[in-house]
Parts: structure tokens; sequence; C-alpha cells
């Protein structure tokens, strides 16, 4: 790909520097218990996770529903191969300690777990990526409730685990650079796991934009079509579903490492559900906004309307329906309404770049 | 042998035919709409919700069940209007998504409605009692619901194939646009499908929570499901299709959880294996393995692709 | 559109800010991390009631010389440890002193790093798994383990009950269940008898079939260590197929709501917990009185006045949490993390020490009993193991 630099690409490349750069900023200034962390974090790994899967539905209208299964594959090997051995015996009580026995540094982990995921992704296309839309959706959901159940068997308890919680393995606070009394100097945990979902998702788009993900996207417009033009049907769909599953097992590595412990049982289709929702808010399509929905859908849940869920007093009066629970009503409402009534999403089928170039579009709205 | 498998094999057809009852929810409505109805099985929690709440007003049981199904049945037509309607022109992938969000909406409302606290279901006189058939004791529900089943779906399967609606139900499923051609008032003929769907959807919830007692929001999830894979396998589009595919389904996943003793009995496993969680797991197995090597289904119609 | 997102944006962080405006007075907050909605949730709103009730009795602290106004914080975990984490969170940042909870040890175990990064002390009431407190130095409890549990529950079963296969059930991905039902089988095993353990997944309502395999196995017990709402469906259909062994079950069974479950039908069902109504008339009484006392109160009681262990746990905590903040004498987290492991204070459930790993010193639990017919818990015998 040439990269062409005009002015949305500069404007582009301006704004994605200032956020890091914000977030570095905020990180040494603001409390580190502050929600805002907890949201970008999750934000970041969410929004990895998001592109992953808009990479299939979006891009090469793959309808997959199995991304909690690649998920739950990457935070599995992830956390399985970096629990320091000496706490292995807590982690693994019920099993002697376990039979692993040694531990990788993360990054090789993350990308193991990437690769692990990708390999079962390529194993389970082989059979049904022939498959038609709602079939091949409905076959990758079943497959991630086999791989959850596979996972929670207690005679594959000495790797695994059996069903129960893996811990103790590093997490997004240990990227912290601390001194010698252990206290922390620099706060790099919320800017690292930026950064690593930026890397992915860069290369997500790298994907995107090379001859390839043109061929996808003929994939997704036309099959028939796009085979006329002599494009390998299979193995272009084998391999963006293999990519797209190796980004899903390292958004689950960082789904690990923001909840800090590991379980099967967590690693739901209401979880694939919501990824998917996000994708759709964001705009099937568009790797920004996914990215956007993602954040948005995290700050939405965990922060923004949090209040929904506790009792809140006006001048005395109590305000009528909210108690637990009205958070998540009030989110399914606006998605709903999204939904039905903005089908193309925040972004549509548009990039960051692509909103400088016609007219000037309020620079608010890009955050 | 026998006397091991029995029990088993009772829960299984117990719990198959109510599968049997949401499946032909999700067939239909396939059948027509080439949709995965991803809200039906929380249509079914909620009527077992809803039923929870008129019991505890105090009316009369009977009562209860005849305006529980009816408002499921107009659940069923209101989220087919409000969700599914405005879509219809829009691509397959959007209704779908639509539908995933009448399921987190509807497993949201409930959770807010109830506390997202269990809710014990009313104890229906009779059908509640136990009675002992060979060398199982189980509830007279167990016995009473694959016939009822079976009557249903007659019921249904004549109505489909001998009346008015029927014959428009099967142009529409036909050729969408042809039968659209030909006067036949789709609208009508898509909520009547979502009608009866969600209202044997409320029977088999009647059944199925008499059986296992307690509502949560997330009660229709794994039936639901499970239902789907059920309409898959025995084709979709189909109405007996589904029938029979619940019920394998549902026997399957039961002899699955007493593998472990069936295998240890007949000599084959010397010591348990923990095979009982895999119950859910096969039942998705067994959707891969059918769909990828006969993906219409065990009564599925082979479609062709048009360019 | 995207302006319309826009609006919408700030017109939540506008909100969120008012929501979030609070007055300056001497205020000390106490997380309440519970379950309030989900398997647990009935459990969890039974333990949150002591501490309410708890936070009633006395509203207020002296610490530093100072009267602050005690605030709890509540932070529903849904029972789930894939919620636990934000429910931590949304704790964490709202500037709490301590943290009293969870029902459920699994929970518990999701939450706990997040309070060991922001140094914040927990006090756990019923999580009975040794894996919350080891290993870190942060999570205290006040009740007992579920080695002990476990032992007290295979002699009871080997020796009261003269069972000598006995079936074991848990929740997989359970923390609590699998952690309980595998010290059982150790226990029971070291006496001599036979398990045979299964586990059923999250959300199951049929056990129908797993009822049959213990038949089938000619159990003598069917231990079932689960969370209230899957024992209450266990209870109903065991009667409903008849069987004949007991059910077994661990701390999280001591509820009305289970109770109501076996009343009326012939199932015996005994379980282990902590607190037997009664031991303290004052208590009992005071707060009987204080859950009639408004209908929402009752509700979250399951129903009527009867007393769960879990209340007096939390009640418990509560008291546990005002005496560090005193001996801290400040309201920083820190402070009170130091001061916890020296604590000590009569309780209702009794004496209340944490020795060097931060659990309570407890030598004794409770066996109780369903009376079929009026549906209410009958004192069977207090255990103790050496």
């Amino acid at each position: 790909m040439k990269k062409k630099l005009d002015f949305p690409h500069i404007m582009t490349v301006v704004i994605i520097i200032a956020i890091y750069a914000a977030v570095f900023v905020a990180e040494q200034t603001i409390a580190p218990t502050s929600m805002l962390f907890t949201v970008l974090k999750k934000g970041a790994t969410y929004a990895l996770v998001a592109v992953s899967m808009n990479l299939l539905n979006g891009f090469t209208g793959i309808f997959s529903l199995g991304q909690a299964g690649f998920m739950l594959i990457g935070a599995y090997i992830f956390s399985i191969f970096t629990i320091p051995v000496e706490q292995r015996g807590i982690v693994y009580q019920y099993y002697n300690g376990g039979i692993i026995q040694f531990t990788l540094p993360v990054v090789i982990a993350m990308i193991l777990a990437g690769l692990v995921a990708a390999l079962f992704a390529f194993l389970i296309g082989l059979p049904v990526l022939r498959l038609k839309s709602d079939y091949l959706a409905i076959a990758t959901l079943g497959f991630a409730e086999i791989v959850r159940t596979i996972f929670q068997w207690d005679k594959l308890g000495p790797i695994t685990n059996g069903s129960n919680m893996l811990r103790l393995f590093p997490t997004f606070n240990d990227f912290n650079i601390r001194n010698a009394e252990g206290n922390v100097v620099v706060y790099l945990s919320t800017l690292v796991p930026m950064i690593i979902a930026g890397i992915c998702i860069g290369i997500i788009l790298l994907l995107i934009n090379s001859t390839y993900g043109r061929a996808l996207r003929a994939i997704k417009d036309d099959e028939i079509a796009a085979e006329a033009m002599g494009i390998h049907l299979a193995s272009h769909k084998q391999i963006a579903f293999c990519v797209s599953s190796f980004f899903a097992g390292v958004g689950g590595a960082m789904l690990a490492m923001y909840q800090t412990t590991v379980q099967a049982k967590s690693f739901t289709t209401a979880m694939t559900y919501e990824i998917l929702l996000i994708v759709v808010i964001g705009g099937l399509g568009s790797v920004t906004g996914s990215v956007l929905a993602s954040f948005l859908f995290v700050a939405c849940s965990e922060w923004w309307l949090r209040f929904l869920d506790q009792k809140q007093y006006i001048s005395g009066h109590e305000i009528p329906l909210l108690r637990n629970g009205f958070r998540l009503v009030v989110f399914s409402f606006i998605i709903m309404i999204v939904v039905l009534f903005f089908r193309q999403g925040i972004m549509g089928t548009k990039e960051l770049p692509d909103l400088f170039r016609k007219k000037k579009t309020a620079e608010g709205g890009a955050k | 042998m026998w006397n091991t498998i029995f029990p088993y094999l009772l829960s299984g057809i117990s719990v198959g035919g109510q599968y049997a009852l949401i499946a032909i929810g999700y067939t239909m409505v396939y059948g027509i709409l080439r949709l995965i109805n991803f809200a039906h099985g929380d249509v079914f929690m909620v009527a077992g919700i809803v039923m929870v709440y008129m019991a505890a007003s105090g009316l009369p049981l009977w009562l209860c069940i005849v305006l529980d199904l009816a408002a499921t049945a107009i659940i069923g037509f209101a989220i087919e209007r409000i969700a599914y309607k405005p879509l219809r022109t829009a691509p397959r992938m959007s209704i779908m998504i639509s539908a995933i969000g009448v399921s987190y909406t509807l497993q949201n409302l409930v959770l807010y409605i109830t506390g997202g606290l269990n809710q014990i279901y009313p104890k229906i006189p009779w059908i509640s009692d136990s009675i002992t058939i060979g060398s199982a004791t189980t509830k007279v529900v167990t016995v009473v619901t694959p016939i009822l089943t079976i009557l249903l779906v007659f019921a249904l399967v004549m109505l489909i194939n001998h009346t008015k609606v029927g014959m428009a139900m099967r142009a529409v499923s036909k050729d969408f646009e042809t039968s659209q051609l030909m006067g036949i008032n789709i609208n009508g003929v898509i909520s009547t499908t979502f009608v009866i769907g969600s209202f044997l959807a409320g029977v088999g919830s009647t059944l199925y929570f008499t059986n296992y007692t307690t509502v949560i929001q997330t009660s229709g999830a794994m039936p639901g499901l499970k239902a789907f894979v059920a309409a898959v396998f025995g084709g979709i589009g189909s109405v007996p299709g589904a029938v029979v595919g619940a019920f394998i389904i549902g026997i399957a996943e039961n002899i699955i959880k007493g593998l472990d003793i069936i295998l240890f009995k007949a000599g084959l496993i010397s010591k348990p294996m923990g095979l009982a969680i895999f119950s859910d797991a096969f039942t998705f197995a067994l959707l891969i393995i059918i769909l990828v090597v006969k993906p219409t289904g065990l009564f599925g119609e082979k479609s062709i692709d048009k360019v | 559109m995207k302006k319309t997102f826009a609006i919408i944006a700030v017109v939540l962080c506008f909100c969120m800010l008012v929501s979030t405006a609070a007055f300056a007075e001497n205020v000390v907050k106490i997380g309440v991390f519970e379950p309030a909605s989900g398997d647990s949730g009935a459990g969890g709103k039974q333990e949150m009631l002591g501490m309410q009730y708890a936070n009633f009795e006395t509203p207020t602290v002296e610490i530093g010389g100072e009267t602050y106004k005690v605030e709890l914080v509540y932070a529903d975990n849904g029972s789930s440890t894939d919620k636990a984490p934000s429910a931590a969170q949304q704790l964490v940042s709202s500037g709490v002193s301590v943290v009293l909870g969870s029902y459920g040890s699994g929970v518990s175990i999701a939450g706990s790093q997040y309070f060991a990064d922001a140094n914040i002390p927990a006090i756990g009431a019923s999580c009975t798994n040794p894996q919350v407190t080891a290993g870190n130095d942060h999570y205290f409890r006040i009740c007992f383990l579920d080695p002990f549990q476990g032992t007290v529950l295979a002699n009871y079963a080997f020796k009261e009950l003269g069972a000598r296969t006995a079936y074991s059930l848990a929740e997989l991905g359970n923390d609590y269940d699998q952690g309980l039902a595998t010290y059982f089988k150790q226990a029971f095993e070291a006496l001599g008898g036979t398990v045979i353990a299964d586990s059923f997944p999250t959300g199951t309502s049929d056990f129908t079939s797993y009822l049959t395999n213990a038949q089938m196995y000619s159990a003598e017990v069917f231990f079932c260590p689960v969370s209230i709402a899957y024992s209450t469906q266990i209870v109903q259909q065991a009667s409903s197929q008849g069987v004949t062994f007991p059910i077994l079950g661990g701390d999280t069974l001591d509820s009305n709501v289970v109770a109501n479950a076996a009343k009326g039908t012939d199932v015996n069902v005994t379980i282990t917990t902590f607190y037997q109504e009664g031991a303290n008339p004052e208590f009992d009484n005071g707060f009987k009185a204080w859950l009639n006392s408004n209908s929402e109160y009752l509700t979250n009681n399951g129903g009527n006045d009867m007393i769960a262990a879990v209340s007096v746990m939390g009640y418990d905590t509560y008291y546990t949490a005002l005496e560090a903040l005193k001996a801290a004498g400040s309201v920083d987290s820190a402070a009170v993390k130091a001061a916890l492991p020296g604590v000590t204070l009569t309780g209702v459930s009794g004496s209340i020490a944490f020795d060097e790993v931060g659990d309570a010193i407890r030598t004794s639990a409770f066996v109780k009993q369903v009376d079929n017919a009026s549906g209410d818990w009958n004192f069977v015998t207090e255990q103790t193991v050496d």
C-alpha cells in the first residue's frame, strides 16, 4: 500500500498520537483508581476483538459467532503459560500444581495465544466455512460452546485447572514501572494495552487495504462474481477466519490481563453477542467505527450509565424506576434504537481519514 | 441394561417434547423469513415470568394459563411488528442482529423486573404429581408432554396442509416475492406464524417450568439454543423435522448425563470419566456434524442458489 | 447523527458528574461487594440485610476522635466472575475504605486483585474457599474454611448417616462448589467411603438425570454444595422423583428459600452452617423487628423473617470493619488494612480473631436439618474438628 501523505492522513496520525499522548499524561496525573482507566483498558481490549470480528462480518461477509470461543482459547493459553511457577501450587490446588512447570514471557505468550486460536480456527474452518451465512453462524456458535466445555473437563485439569479459576498471572498493572521500594514511578498500565491494541488493529488495517483485503470485499459483495474473477473462495475465507481468530485470541489474552482471572464459564454466547452489537453500533465495515463503539459501549456500561442502577434523589425526591438493572434496560433500548433506526451505525463504512475528506466535520465527533 | 437406560430415556423424551414446542417456532419463522429468531428462547422465558406474576396476583390457575398463552402470542406478534417488520428490506444480517437485540432487551427487562432472582413457578395440580413407571419415578408432566406435543403438532400440520392460511404460509415460504404478487397478505401470514410459534412456546414453557420450577432471565437461552439446533437438525423449515430433531436431542442429552453409569454398567469403563458435562457440547457437536454432512438436515428440502 | 451521539455523550457525562457530587461532611465509605442478582442473589441479599441492619443499629463510628457517618456503597457482582471485576472497580473508584463480602468465593477471588492493587482491605463474611485469603495480605474473613466444612460434612455423612457411597454434584466453574466437593471427597474417602463426583454446567435446570445417576450408583447420600438457585430445584426434583437418600449441603443451602422448597416433601435436607437461630435472642429479636418494619427487607429475606446465617455473618463483618476503622484511627484504606490483623471482637456468631493468613480462627460448625412439616431449620448438632 502506498501511503499518501495527504491532509486527511496527516490529521489521522495527529489525532492518534494526540490520543496516546493524552492517555499518557492522564495516567501520570489522575488517580489510578479512576473509572476512566478501567474504561480505556477494557475498551482497548474490546476494540481489538470488535475489529477482528468486523474483519469477518463486515469486510468478508462471513457471519461468525465464535468470537467468545477464540477469546477463551487465547485467554487460557496466555494464562496457562504465564502463571509464575512458584504460584502454580496455589492456583492448581486440586491438581498438584499442574503439569506445566515453566513460564513464557508475556509478549511470547500473547502471540502464542493468538497462534493457538488461529490453529483452532483453521481446523474448524475446514468443514464449517463451506456453510452458508446463518448455518455458519450457528455452527461457529456451537463450536464456541464445545470449546467452553472441553476446557472445563476435569480430566484436563492438570493443564486447564478444570473449571476452576486461573489467576496470579501478569496483569496490566505489571506494566507500570516501579522503583526499588515497589512504588510506581511511571504509570503505563493503560497506555501499554492501548498500544498493543493499536498495533494489532494497525496490522488488520494493512491487511484490509492490501490486495487480499480487496478480494475479501469482493467476496462480501458477491461470492459467485468474486469466484468468477479468479478469487479462490475457500482459501481467502480461511485466511480471513484465521487472522480474525488470531486477533480474537490476542484479545482474549488482553481480557485475561484486564480481568486478572480467567474462567471458561464467563466466555458465553452473551459475550459474542455483546461484541457483535459493538460492531453493528460502530458500523459493519468500519474499523474506526468498531474502535469508537467499543469505547462508547464500555464507557456507557461501566461508567456513565452506572448511576441508573442506584437510587437517586433530586432535592429530596426519589427518581422513580432507578434501581438495580435499570442501566441494562436503558442500554438495551439504546441498542435497539441504533439497530432499527441508525442501521449504518456510527460510522457506516467510513474511516477516520474520510471525515476530513469532503468538508471539515466537527472535530469533537472523532474522539 | 434396559432398567439403567429407561429413566434417562424418559427424561429425554419429556425434555425433547418441550424443545419440540419451542423448535416449531424457530422452524416456521425460518421457513418464511429465513430468519434465525434468536429472541424466541426469550419469549419462552417471558411466558414463564408472566405466569409467575399472574399466579401471584391471585387469579384462578386455569385463567392464568389461558391469559399467559394469549399474552405470549401477543408478545410474539409485537416483537415481529416492532423489531423485524421495519427491516424487511434490509440485509438478512441486520434482522438477525435485531433479533439478538430483542433477546438482549427481553433478558434485561426481566432482570430489572424480577431483580435478577429465581422466580418459583406456580404448581399446576395433577401434572405436578409424581407417578412411577417401570424403574423410574417422575412427574405426570413428563408423560403428558410428548402426548400433548404430538397432538399439537398434528393439529398444526393439519392447519398448514388443509386451510387457506396454511396454504398461504406454504406459498410464502416457497417464494416470498411471487406470493406477494399473487395477492397473499404477506404481513398477515408472517404475523400468524409468529403468533402460532409464540403460542406453542408458551405451551412449552408451561410444561417445562412445571418440571423444573424456577424461572430466571437466562432460563430461555439454553433451551432456545437447543431447540434451534433441533430445528436445524431436523431440517429447518420442516415442522415434523423439528419435532423429530427435538426428541433426538432431548434423549441424547440425557443419555450423555448418564453415560458414565451406562458405560460403567456395560463394563466399558472402569471408573467414571466425568462425561456428564458434555451434555450440552454434544448437542452442538451433533449440529456441526449434520451441517457438514447434510446441511439441509434430516427432512430439509434442497435449496438451489440463484445467481 | 454523529452530533446526536456526541450530545448524548456530553449529557451522560454531565449526569454522572451530578450523581457523584458528594456533600462535605465526615463520611466513611464501606463497600458492599455482594451479588444482588444471579444464582447467588438470594443469599447475597440476605448477607446484605445483616450489614444494613448493623448499619441501622450503628450508623456512625468514632475515628481518631471524630464522628464519622458510615455510608454503605453497594456494587452488585451479579454472582458471576465476569461481572465481579467491574463491580470491584466501581467500589475502588468510589473511594471506599474497606470492602465487605462477598457471598460466594468465586466472585471474591475474581474481585480480589482490584482491591489489592488499590490497597483496600476486604473482609469476607461467608466465602469459605481457602483461595480467597491464600497468598495475599488484604483479604480477611470471619467464617470457617471449606477443608474444615468438607471434613465436618464427610464425618456426618459417614458416621451419622452411615453412608458408604456418596454422590457429589457441583456447578462447573464455581470455585465454592468445586472446592467444597473436593474437600468432601478427600475427607470421605479418607474415612473409607466412595465418592462419585459429577458437575453440571451453569444455567442447568434439569437435574433429573443427575438424581437418576445417584440412584443408579446406589448412593446413600447426595452431596450438593451448590447455589440456592440450584439447590431449590434439586430438592423439588428429588421430591418428585421419590428419592430415598438424604441431601447434604454446605452453608449456601442455609436459607429459608431452600427450606421452603423442602416444605411438604419427604426429602431429608441436612446442612452445615455458621449460626443457629436462637443462639443470641437479643440479636434475633432486634433483627426480626427490623425485617418486619419494611416490606422490602422481608422480600429480600425470601418472604419471611427466618434468620439466615449469612445475615449474621454480614452483621459481624460490619462490626469487624468498624473495629478496624477505630483501630486504624483513619479512613485511609492502607491504615485499615494494617490494623485489621490485630482486630478482635465478640460477634453474634462467636468470637472473631484472625490468624496469619487472614482467616478467622473457628473450630465449630452447626448442623441443621429441614423440618419437612413446618419448613423450619432444626438444630441437629454442633460439630467441632480439632
